[in-house]
């Protein structure tokens, strides 16, 4: 079985799920933080696959995507744990 | 792209993802959330998009791990544990899993392999990085910026 | 002749995967990669071995004693001894430890250690993993070493574990900022994250004499010698070892460890000394590079760890000289001085490339660097006087 498109969509749809999870079923503010970082990766995950599985892959607008929503997660875990350090 | 490597990553990955979200105390839940981050830059990795794998692992375990396990050094008052998952919450993201699965596996657009495409080299990154998205690059140097003086205002506030 | 005994590596690599042959190709991928793998190992835990009998014997030339002189012909055995010690010791756990993590940490620790080597090209054609974007790998695997220390401070549940790897984390993320900064000048004028090519671009000669290394241009230099003190650092060595400053707080994260996971944090400590130097040497000192055009026919690779043990003689001659910094010392160094410094090094390559590369680019960078330098020292200078000091018991 080569791994096709699908697979890589299952799979980020259940790492998609155990992130909200995480967000939805508990109440310390870090553990939220974790599912929504969880979140994000998966929707990388899926900018990258629709990239690989493109045949135009010119210009590279899943990679492209996935860097900044990665240096946007950055700056957001930043703030968020800069505000649960200023809370408790 | 083999399969067995595939299945390999995408068991650690899962199992560790639902482990951070399940997990009693704060500081496994953080640690499995490390090794979920490894296996998706192992995908990235799979998928031909090195850079941004290595990118995934220099920002998250790097930077977001290590600033949690801080945060949670530093916020130490008996709150490491965390009643385990309630109930409407865990049946909601069973719910959407059920439901995106379903939406993925009926699309049969989506059944394809992969397509053979020019491997990603960093210097074509680069090229785009400062070409067609010089503006979102830009936009998010100045997000950064003021993220980072943002939680360094938020921090001092506690100090006051 | 030369050429072959420059190659003779890379040709008993290929002598011993023709013995496969007929195999498909998955698998002669697999067994190029457990050799490179073994060779690696081998390699650097005997070098391990020989560093750490070494490093005595220079501490204690330094200290006007002998060093270790007992075991085999000038104490060279040494190391098999300490070795058979740590083996047989009893392993501890102690009792309120969270036992998975603290197991967890010294494998982790050592296994980013020994990845990081793995992209270092030790010779012509003698990398072992190529990738591109090298530079990255290096530090994302050295990111990880963060983690594993807090790891190991954390899962031993003492307060001396924990207050040693939140000094070791706050020192190393302050200077790891540096540490890539400083890499960024080099990767900036080359155009590629791969080590092989950084490597290539160093090839050749100014006027025939003077080789073109990064370290002889002014930011090159400047970048070296920043690098080189994050480098420090990062491996938690003297005069940075405050992480383990063993009079202040036992051994810091590693305290709550005994037998052969203690050895195995001593070894991800030197493995991570020789990567970081292994790379000071690649990004800087023209990789596997003769100095001088004659001696082009000594192989590529003795060039490559002659550079190494010079650069490690310095790091064990820097532990032989100086006393350990405070910790606060450290964080003001690092923000105030090392930060600013290799953002200049980043403006002086762009000057030097603008300026055309040659003698007038040279001045131009140098005078770049002199201008922040001298303005930085005037800002950080806090003019206090210091008395001389008078020894009231010594003598």
């Amino acid at each position: 079985m080569i791994p096709t498109l699908q697979v890589f969509l299952i799979v980020s749809a259940a790492l998609f799920s155990a992130g909200l999870l995480a967000a939805l079923s508990r109440r310390h503010a870090i553990f939220i933080l974790i599912g929504i970082e969880m979140m994000l990766a998966a929707a990388n995950l899926n900018f990258i696959a629709f990239w690989r599985f493109n045949p135009q892959s010119q210009p590279p607008t899943g990679v492209m995507i996935a860097i900044f929503s990665i240096a946007i997660a950055a700056a957001e875990a930043a703030v968020g744990l800069a505000l649960v350090i200023a809370e408790f | 792209m083999s399969s067995a490597a595939f299945v390999l990553i995408a068991i650690l990955t899962l199992a560790a993802a639902l482990a951070a979200a399940t997990l009693q105390k704060l500081m496994h839940a953080t640690l499995s959330f490390a090794v979920a981050l490894v296996g998706v830059a192992a995908f990235f990795f799979l998928l031909g998009a090195e850079f941004v794998g290595l990118v995934l692992v220099f920002v998250y375990i790097g930077a977001v791990a290590v600033l949690i396990v801080f945060t949670i050094l530093l916020t130490r008052r008996d709150v490491g544990k965390d009643r385990g998952a309630n109930w409407s919450g865990a049946l909601l993201a069973v719910a959407v899993f059920g439901g995106l699965g379903w939406a993925v596996f009926k699309t049969q657009s989506v059944a394809i392999a992969a397509p053979h495409i020019r491997a990603l080299t960093v210097k074509r990154i680069g090229e785009a990085l400062m070409t067609s998205y010089v503006w979102p690059l830009q936009c998010v140097g100045l997000l950064l910026t003021a993220a980072l003086i943002g939680a360094l205002v938020l921090v001092m506030e506690e100090k006051r | 002749m030369s050429k072959s005994v420059d190659q003779i590596f890379v040709n008993a690599k290929q002598w011993l995967l023709s013995w496969l042959m007929p195999a498909p190709a998955w698998v002669l991928q697999i067994a190029s990669s457990l050799i490179n793998i073994f060779t690696l190992l081998a390699v650097f835990l005997t070098l391990f071995a020989l560093m750490s009998v070494l490093e005595r014997k220079i501490l204690g030339r330094i200290q006007n004693r002998y060093g270790p002189n007992r075991v085999g012909p000038f104490g060279l055995l040494q190391p098999v001894a300490d070795g058979i010690k740590m083996l047989i010791k009893e392993d501890i756990v102690p009792a309120r430890a969270d036992k998975l993590v603290h197991f967890l940490a010294p494998i982790l620790i050592a296994a980013a250690a020994i990845l990081a080597l793995g992209v270092v090209p030790y010779g012509r054609n003698m990398t072992p993993f190529t990738i591109d974007g090298g530079i990255l790998f290096f530090f994302a695997v050295g990111s990880t070493t963060e983690l594993a220390v807090f790891m190991a401070g954390w899962g031993s549940n003492n307060k001396f574990s924990m207050l040693g790897a939140m000094r070791a984390i706050a020192q190393m993320i302050s200077y790891e900022l540096p540490l890539i900064i400083t890499v960024l000048p080099v990767v900036m004028v080359v155009g590629s994250l791969t080590p092989d090519r950084i490597v290539a671009a160093q090839t050749g000669y100014t006027l025939g004499l003077v080789p073109r290394w990064f370290v002889f241009t002014p930011w090159g230099a400047t970048a070296f010698i920043l690098f080189f003190v994050s480098g420090l650092v990062e491996s938690n060595r003297t005069p940075f070892d405050v992480p383990e400053g063993e009079s202040e707080i036992v051994a810091g994260h590693m305290t709550e460890y005994s037998g052969f996971k203690y050895a195995t944090f001593f070894m991800a400590e030197y493995i991570g000394m020789f990567a970081i130097t292994g790379l000071a040497a690649t990004l800087f000192l023209g990789g596997w590079h003769s100095p001088l055009s004659v001696l082009e026919f000594i192989p590529s690779y003795v060039w490559f760890f002659t550079k190494l043990s010079a650069l490690l003689l310095v790091y064990v001659w820097l532990r032989g000289t100086l006393p350990r910094t405070r910790i606060d010392q450290i964080m003001n160094f690092a923000w105030k001085f090392i930060l600013p410094m290799s953002f200049t090094c980043v403006i002086a390559a762009a000057v030097w490339h603008y300026a055309g590369r040659g003698l007038r680019g040279w001045l131009w960078s140098f005078v770049v660097i002199a201008i922040v330098y001298t303005a930085l020292s005037m800002l950080l200078d806090t003019q206090r006087k210091f008395a001389p000091r008078i020894y009231r018991f010594a003598e």
